[in-house]
């Protein structure tokens, strides 16, 4: 019984109207094992030809990346490379300057009209969203609500789901991250591990077909970050495609079927983590993990941006 | 040459010095962990903890106590300030109308102040130029110009339109039509007056607790697709409050105070009212505390309400609330009391 499924999306089916590329998804469902064929929840992401400028700082070059159902994708890369802003461009929190994000053949946050990309109304970029859910570094959990507010409030406005209904179900989802017992504490008196905790079941709350995960673990203590790796490895087999940014390099070998580094707003390689973790082929991965092993790349909370990409504003954590 | 000598000898006495001292607890705890075979240890679960004494504050207490009564002895004590005028007055009908006017003015030019404030401040936050340029023209107007001025201009609004008409605009006929001064009434001058000179006012404070919300709670509330109106009511908003009701709070207290204002349109509130009798009786200075004395009981009302409604806010955002006044009175009560009296009680 996957508790993941237990609160129904009504408005699932019908967002096939706008389908780009016509027909992919079902032909690159992989196959993995946890995966229920029966009933594939992941969803597919498609990026395409993404360009990404803050004014004139050119901060995507070019990204093209499939994600297939399911799997567990890992983004590695200096601060300031761009994982971020590639992650939000992903539910359209941050449009896009040029290309194409598609999520199960539906265009994110754009409707499509021949070479025409028009925006989307806010209703329905929400509306796409839902099934879109994203972890921040930070938590951004709601300081005035409780932990089982929080995680019951997008359900509640986003949804629609009676009260009781959202509750009763984040009581479950606290329950699957270990919190249970935390339901009536505010997320000032959790400690950071358990926020984080708790961010992750409210991202389950909408039961979304692709898992966001912004460096989960960077604003945490060393000891506490084992407990949020442990709830992300729980789904990582659940069904829900997670794309994850992270520092974590044995983290990202232990759990991603496809790890990606990025560097100068370009993916510089990807492949399966034996392959780009143990025998990266290009210098910068290499000179990257040896950074990363020795602990100078460990916490992007001091950026330090490539020398050809200018710091105009202060990183968005 | 001498200097240098003995400069060398301290720093090399000084860690000497020092290195025993460092060594000292790792003894202490070697002495520790001999001592359980010697003798078993101590129990130690009947200490008290004793909290800290002030003894700074009890001075303080006693002076301030002593200046409060002196000032409180020289009020009682004077006759100019003629008491049983006051006590005479206190209750006395008209005063009592008087009063209820200054609080309907307060409450609705507070409506009006608060409910367009909080409009305005949306409104300026909003994206569009068009929007957020209205409300700030809005504000700069009105608090550019001064209150007095301002209900001057609107009780005489007859002298500059003297009709209001609404037409049917194809028809031409008019479906509403009055002359202004019949409809500006010295109480709408007032609640116009004062309501759209507070919304001014209200408008920066609320736009200033919103802008203090973390941009992360948006950003949240956005990514997992909740309503731009949800956003507003039930995440920022409810956030923003702590920033706001201070400021708020003491808006309320000024308009309160501010209404007596009004007198210059002969609008009868409290101070209007003061006024008309002092005017009768001469005795301006009785009848000044009676309207002081009832400024100060709404101003009190109002700052327990804010104590409570600040209290309700800060849930969440501090590790754990204080105790209310009434709770820890509650607590030095239970204190004081000897220990095991639950039956008795
Ligand atoms: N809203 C923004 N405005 C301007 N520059 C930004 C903004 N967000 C991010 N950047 C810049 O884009 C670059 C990539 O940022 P980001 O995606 O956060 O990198 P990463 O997550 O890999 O550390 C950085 O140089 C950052 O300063
Ligand atoms: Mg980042």
């Amino acid at each position: 019984m996957n508790l993941l499924t237990l609160l129904r999306r009504p408005d699932r089916d019908a967002r096939a109207q706008n389908r780009y590329p016509a027909g992919r998804s079902a032909d690159a469902a992989p196959d993995r094992a946890g995966t229920d064929p029966a009933s594939p929840r992941g969803g597919q992401v498609e990026i395409r030809g993404v360009h990404k400028s803050f004014g004139d700082l050119e901060v995507l070059r070019g990204i093209d990346l499939s994600i297939s159902p399911g799997s567990v994708t890992a983004i590695l890369g200096p601060s300031g490379s761009g994982k971020s802003t590639l992650l939000r461009t992903i539910n359209h929190l941050e449009p896009l300057t040029r290309g194409l994000i598609s999520v199960d053949g539906e265009v994110i946050g754009y409707r499509r009209d021949g070479d025409l990309l028009h925006e989307l109304h806010e209703r329905q970029v929400l509306r796409q969203r839902a099934a879109i859910g994203m972890v921040f570094q930070s938590f951004n959990l709601f300081a005035h609500m409780t932990a089982l507010a929080n995680v019951a409030e997008a359900p509640r406005r986003a949804l629609g789901v009676p009260r009781r209904e959202a509750e009763a179900r984040a009581r479950e989802l606290l329950d699957l991250v270990g919190l249970a017992e935390k339901a009536e504490v505010y997320p000032r008196q959790l400690s950071g591990g358990q926020q984080q905790r708790v961010a992750i079941a409210r991202a389950l709350a909408l039961d979304p077909k692709v898992l966001l995960f912004d460096e989960p673990t960077s604003a945490l203590d060393p000891e506490l970050v084992e407990e949020v790796l442990a709830v992300i490895r729980s789904l990582a087999r659940a069904g829900t495609t997670l794309v994850i940014v992270t520092h974590e390099v044995p983290f990202a070998r232990d759990i991603a079927d496809t790890v990606v580094f990025m560097d100068h707003g370009r993916i510089v390689e990807q492949g399966p983590p034996a392959e780009v973790l143990d025998h990266p082929r290009h210098e910068r991965t290499r000179a990257f993990l040896h950074r990363v092993r020795t602990g100078l790349e460990a916490s992007p909370s001091v950026p330090d941006a490539p020398t050809d990409l200018p710091h105009h504003l202060p990183e968005d954590h | 040459m001498t200097s240098s000598v003995v400069s060398a000898e301290t720093t090399r006495r000084t860690p000497g010095a020092i290195a025993p001292a460092g060594h000292a607890p790792a003894t202490g705890a070697q002495e520790m962990s001999c001592r359980p075979e010697q003798a078993p240890p101590e129990d130690l679960s009947h200490l008290r903890v004793v909290p800290a004494r002030h003894p700074g504050r009890a001075v303080l207490a006693v002076v301030v106590g002593l200046v409060v009564a002196a000032v409180l002895y020289s009020f009682v004590t004077n006759p100019r300030w003629e008491w049983g005028v006051v006590a005479e007055w206190f209750f006395a009908e008209s005063i009592i109308r008087g009063l209820l006017e200054t609080l309907k003015l307060t409450l609705l030019a507070g409506a009006v102040g608060f409910g367009l404030g909080l409009l305005l401040a949306l409104m300026r936050l909003s994206p569009s130029t068009l929007i957020s340029g209205v409300s700030w023209t809005f504000s700069w107007i009105f608090r550019s110009t001064p209150l007095l001025v301002q209900l001057l201009l609107w009780y005489n609004l007859g002298y500059l339109y003297e009709q209001v008409r609404l037409g049917n605009p194809f028809t031409g006929q008019a479906v509403f039509e009055a002359r202004t001064s019949d409809l500006m009434t010295p109480l709408l001058a007032a609640v116009l007056g004062l309501g759209l000179h507070q919304a001014a006012y209200a408008a920066e404070m609320i736009r200033g607790g919103i802008l203090s919300v973390d941009q992360g709670q948006l950003e949240a509330a956005s990514a997992l697709g909740i309503p731009a109106r949800d956003r507003s009511l039930r995440i920022v908003m409810p956030q923003a409050m702590r920033a706001i009701l201070p400021p708020a709070f003491n808006e309320i207290i000024g308009l309160v105070k501010g209404t007596s204002i009004v007198y210059v349109l002969a609008h009868a509130e409290l101070f209007f009212t003061i006024q008309l009798i002092y005017g009768r009786t001469q005795e301006v200075l009785p009848m000044l505390l009676v309207a002081t004395l009832w400024y100060v009981v709404i101003t009190s009302a109002l700052s327990v309400a804010q104590y409570y409604i600040e209290r309700h806010y800060s849930k969440g955002a501090v590790r754990t609330l204080p105790p209310t006044p009434l709770q820890s009175l509650r607590a030095r009560l239970a204190r004081l009391r000897p220990a095991p009296t639950g039956a008795a009680a």
